[in-house]
């Protein structure tokens, strides 16, 4: 295994006293696909906040790209524009265009100029097929459309790495194939990717590693293969036999 | 094969620094550098608030005393003895202190009315209202005003102080929910004349100062009556008032009539109901009950604008401190801050209480079932 | 129904003009508004315009207009700046702070505005020295129970030019601002402002100075008798009317702007962070333009209250356009119709065309995407 991009070692993290991420041990190397799954409150999306620190962990080591992510973190902002996020939410800005909304930070992070940046943006829009949609506003956008621009948005900041959180769980169903289509494409390409999701058709499709969090701990981790056809622990199999129940 | 059983790791408490006081003074006091320094500076800032304002109320402050000397110390706070003074006129104005009674009569049964009336879970709604909207007022009118009953008739020139402020803020509120909803109504009817009567009317009234309607109202008002039809000063407040909030109370309860959705409408044109029965029994009380938060915002902006009267000649509370400076028995350097200071601590102390009362129903109403 | 509903409003206007006709000519009133262009015969303390006891009370109108007008701007500006720190204190992460402004804010919009303007003029501004022990801060600011005297510029013709070259440095700036923010937007490059800026404000100050010389005195304050002569003095009753308009209404404004920035969800601010973008562009780009739109309908409704509110110098004989109209002038020619609706017309006009320009605006925003 070459250098991990992500290292995380011994890593605790509490909300006040609750203790929501214990000794959690992981490593990422570069172009890996991880799919992180779990029952809700299991920590799995504050595990990848963690990564870009929008959430800051108390014990432990975090490393992204060879850099700590601990209070004296400098250059935090650097590392958060080569770490890449899709929320629930898409949480796209309601007053910008599809457009400005993609060129925002690569104007102003990446110091690019105006028609770099839209060049940019416009190729990306391309990617996640929805080129004709640039002039409009996110408000005129369906989900699926609006999470499809989140990820041009942050794939115009060329990351290294791509952190998707439960990308899907907001979709109306018929909208879920459609962003899904566009992550795979992604994988394909050879990005590393962490992706908390349900999907499981998605995890057995390109994940190298898939992650079972439960009580705030990786229960197991394994091949998609081996993970599906033969989970190590019983709690593993209860999930499992929940989720793909439906 | 089998599997293994898992069981999760026990929970580890925090680290120590990261909860507790520390850990909380850490998150909100000094996270940064800066934030420490402001948070130094603030602690100064109250500490030297608190050190003028505790020194001028408690520390420099008189208490008791029957003049202006026992508040004429060479370093003099607060002259609380004028208050002790002055009490009984500030609650009740000149009215004759053998009738004081009446007014607290009145006080007590409308605190008796309302306390329970304000309480979402106690019951009886409909009847605390019919007692509070029905009997209350008629009962006060009769007790504040005397003349029958074998009770001796009080002129209202001689009402004042916290008195004149609760009658005109509270019949002004009462006055105007009925007038309100007529307009609300009106501004979202069918009919072209009348939309454009209420619109005009509310727009007008919510266009201009109060201190212009009471104008009006003072010195208009007998302009437009009849020869030989007058009212007396403060009914002729009271109507000003009244006009005044009806076009708030308007809004408000437009507000509360565009959150009924369509589908109520529309169930009750399917049941048959015409439009007067549709809004009585069905939109105006799924209406009402929204826009509580909304009047008792509404009453709270009336309560302080009640201050307003004095300009126009009547004594409110503010009015009779106002007054009562002029008394020479205790001209002091601290006699207006120390009225003041009252003053505003009563006025706080009901607009406090209300907007933390609004402030609950809104809470209750949003996470009612019921709803 | 409607024409009922008509035929009874009609009615009622009709019977209220004919008693006010029968009234009128009962009480010997006059009516119409010649009274306008009478002689006034009083004097007003404070005019922006020039103003003598021979004018009409066509001019008390304007004179009293304009000081209205005056103390709400001062008082807009001074609310919005305390009113958006406030705001911005009361979201702060420091809890000392927040609370601060929470006390502040639960302390000045619970106690009626009436009293403050009381409190400010007969509680403290009234209860200042005479002005031979006047409290001076450097000897620049005299303060005293005749009002403020503050050192003040005396500006001779050569002016103008000054004047002219702070016109040419203000646009000269936002143009600067732009090319900037172009520069940012098409080469990439952030520039600083501030170097050509001074440059140009030495340009442009020297050539006036060149221009005209120094047309500026200093007009020191000094005693004289019982009170001050010369610097610029400032009543205490426009103190106290704009002290207490801009710390009331900040209060209410500062509940507004926290209102406002609590609109935009975290998550948009997460987004920003995720994408690296630093806090200030952020808050810049993000944050405040949709906080703005949240804020800006509320806002302009308190600034309306503002000016409604200015009429509450009545009470203490600032005279604005309700005090000089429906006090003073009432009083000398009785025409309480005519005066009450000239006064009630002029703050109408200004409501309606503050709730046009308002509509105007959510229009505006409603067409550019409001959905989340």
């Amino acid at each position: 295994m070459t250098d991990p991009v992500i290292r995380i070692s011994d890593m605790n993290k509490w909300f006040g006293t609750f203790h929501v991420l214990r000794d959690i041990n992981l490593q990422v190397a570069a172009g890996e696909k991880i799919v992180i799954c779990g029952p809700s409150g299991s920590g799995k999306s504050t595990l990848i906040r963690c990564l870009n620190r929008l959430e800051q962990h108390q014990e432990g080591v975090i490393e992204v790209e060879g850099v700590s992510l601990d209070g004296s973190v400098k250059n935090l902002e650097s590392i958060r524009s080569n770490v890449g996020m899709v929320f629930q939410q898409f949480n796209l800005f309601p007053h910008m265009s599809v457009l400005e909304n993609c060129t925002l930070a690569p104007i102003w992070v990446r110091q690019k100029t105006k028609q770099q940046a839209e060049a940019l943006a416009r190729q990306f829009l391309e990617r996640v097929r929805i080129p004709d949609q640039a002039d409009k506003y996110p408000g005129q956008l369906s989900g699926g459309q609006q999470q499809r621009v989140a990820i041009a948005r942050a794939l115009c900041m060329n990351p290294d790495i791509m952190l998707f959180d439960e990308p899907t769980s907001a979709l109306d169903p018929e909208m879920i194939k459609e962003v899904l289509d566009v992550m795979v494409e992604l994988a394909e390409d050879g990005m590393t990717m962490l992706c908390v999701t349900h999907e499981m058709g998605f995890a057995r499709q390109v994940a190298d590693r898939v992650i079972f969090m439960d009580e705030g701990e990786i229960v197991e981790e394994n091949a998609p293969e081996a993970f599906f056809s033969n989970p190590q622990n019983e709690r593993t199999k209860m999930f499992l036999s929940q989720v793909l129940s439906h | 094969m089998s599997a293994k059983t898992w069981t999760p790791k026990p929970a580890r408490p925090a680290p120590a620094n990261t909860v507790g006081f520390v850990g909380w003074a850490r998150e909100n006091l000094f996270t940064t550098k800066l934030d420490s320094a402001l948070t130094l500076l603030c602690a100064a800032l109250i500490i030297y608030v608190l050190d003028v304002g505790l020194g001028w109320a408690i520390v420099d402050a008189s208490f008791s005393g029957d003049d202006r000397n026992a508040c004429l110390k060479p370093v003099q706070g607060a002259c609380w003895p004028f208050i002790d003074a002055k009490f009984g006129q500030f609650i009740y104005g000149r009215y004759p202190e053998m009738e004081r009674w009446r007014v607290d009569w009145v006080f007590a049964l409308g605190l008796l009315g309302l306390v329970p009336l304000l309480m979402p879970t106690v019951g009886f709604k409909r009847a605390n209202v019919i007692f509070m909207l029905g009997f209350y007022p008629m009962f006060s009118f009769f007790m504040l005003t005397g003349g029958s009953f074998g009770l001796a008739a009080v002129d209202t020139s001689d009402w004042g102080g916290l008195l004149v402020t609760l009658v005109v803020a509270v019949t002004g509120i009462v006055g105007s929910l009925p007038l309100g909803i007529l307009l609300a109504l009106g501004r979202r009817s069918d009919l072209p004349i009348v939309r454009a009567l209420c619109v005009g009317f509310i727009e007008i009234f919510r266009g201009v100062p109060l201190i212009t309607v009471l104008f009006m109202a003072s010195v208009m008002l007998p302009l437009f009556l009849p020869d030989g039809v007058n009212f007396d000063k403060l009914m002729r407040c009271l109507i000003g008032v009244a006009l005044f909030a009806s076009a708030y109370m308007a809004e408000v309860v437009r507000g509360g009539l565009q959150a009924i959705p369509k589908g109520q409408y529309e169930a009750a044109a399917a049941l048959g109901l015409g439009y007067w029965k549709t809004t009585r029994l069905i939109i105006l009380p799924q209406a009402l009950k929204l826009v509580i938060p909304g009047i008792v915002n509404t009453f709270i902006g009336l309560f302080k604008d009640t201050t307003l009267v004095l300009i126009v000649g009547l004594f409110d509370l503010l009015g009779i401190v106002q007054l009562h400076f002029t008394d020479s028995t205790w001209a002091t350097p601290e006699t207006h801050i120390t009225g003041y200071a009252f003053a505003a601590f009563v006025f706080w102390v009901f607009c406090f209480a209300m907007s933390r009362y609004s402030i609950f129903m809104e809470k209750h109403l949003s996470t009612d079932p019921n709803q | 129904m409607q024409v009922l509903v008509l035929a009874a409003v009609l009615g009622a206007m009709a019977w209220l003009v004919g008693n006010v006709q029968s009234n009128l000519e009962r009480q010997n009133i006059n009516s119409g508004f010649g009274f306008l262009s009478e002689r006034a015969g009083f004097g007003i303390n404070q005019t922006l315009i020039a103003y003598t006891e021979d004018d009409s009370f066509g001019r008390v109108l304007a004179v009293g207009l304009l000081n209205t007008l005056l103390v709400s701007a001062l008082g807009i500006f001074f609310a919005t700046l305390l009113g958006f720190s406030l705001g911005v204190a009361r979201l702060s992460r420091n809890w000392l702070i927040s609370k601060i402004a929470m006390v502040y804010i639960e302390i000045f919009r619970n106690v009626p505005l009436l009293l403050q303007i009381m409190f400010w003029y007969f509680g403290v501004l009234r209860n200042l020295p005479s002005p031979r022990q006047a409290v001076s801060i450097g000897d620049a600011i005299f303060m005293s129970n005749r009002g403020f005297v503050v050192l003040w510029l005396e500006a001779s013709a050569g002016a103008f030019w000054y004047g002219l070259a702070a016109l040419g440095l203000v646009i000269g700036g936002i143009w600067l601002r732009r090319r900037a923010a172009n520069a940012q937007i098409t080469t990439g490059q952030a520039t600083r402002v501030w170097r050509p800026l001074l440059g140009l404000a030495v340009a442009l100050f020297g050539g006036a100075a060149l221009m005209a010389g120094v047309p500026f005195a200093l007009d020191v304050p000094h005693l004289k008798g019982f009170n001050f002569r010369g610097g610029l003095t400032v009543i205490p009753e426009f103190v106290a009317l704009l002290l207490a308009l801009s710390l009331y209404t900040a209060a209410f404004i500062a509940e507004i702007v926290r209102a406002g920035i609590n609109s935009v969800s975290k998550g948009q601010r997460e987004a920003s962070a995720a994408l690296g973008l630093p806090e200030s562009v952020a808050l810049r780009l993000v944050v405040i333009p949709q906080a703005l739109r949240v804020i800006i309908p509320p806002l302009t409704s308190q600034y309306l209250n503002l000016t409604k509110n200015s009429s509450l110098a009545v009470a203490i004989a600032y005279p604005d356009i309700v005090s000089v109209l429906a006090g003073t002038t009432l009083s000398q020619v009785g025409q309480a119709l005519e005066i009450i609706f000239i006064t009630m017309m002029i703050y109408l006009s200004l409501s309606l065309l503050t709730s046009w320009a308002m509509n105007r605006y959510n229009q505006r925003m409603a067409f550019v995407g409001n959905n989340t």
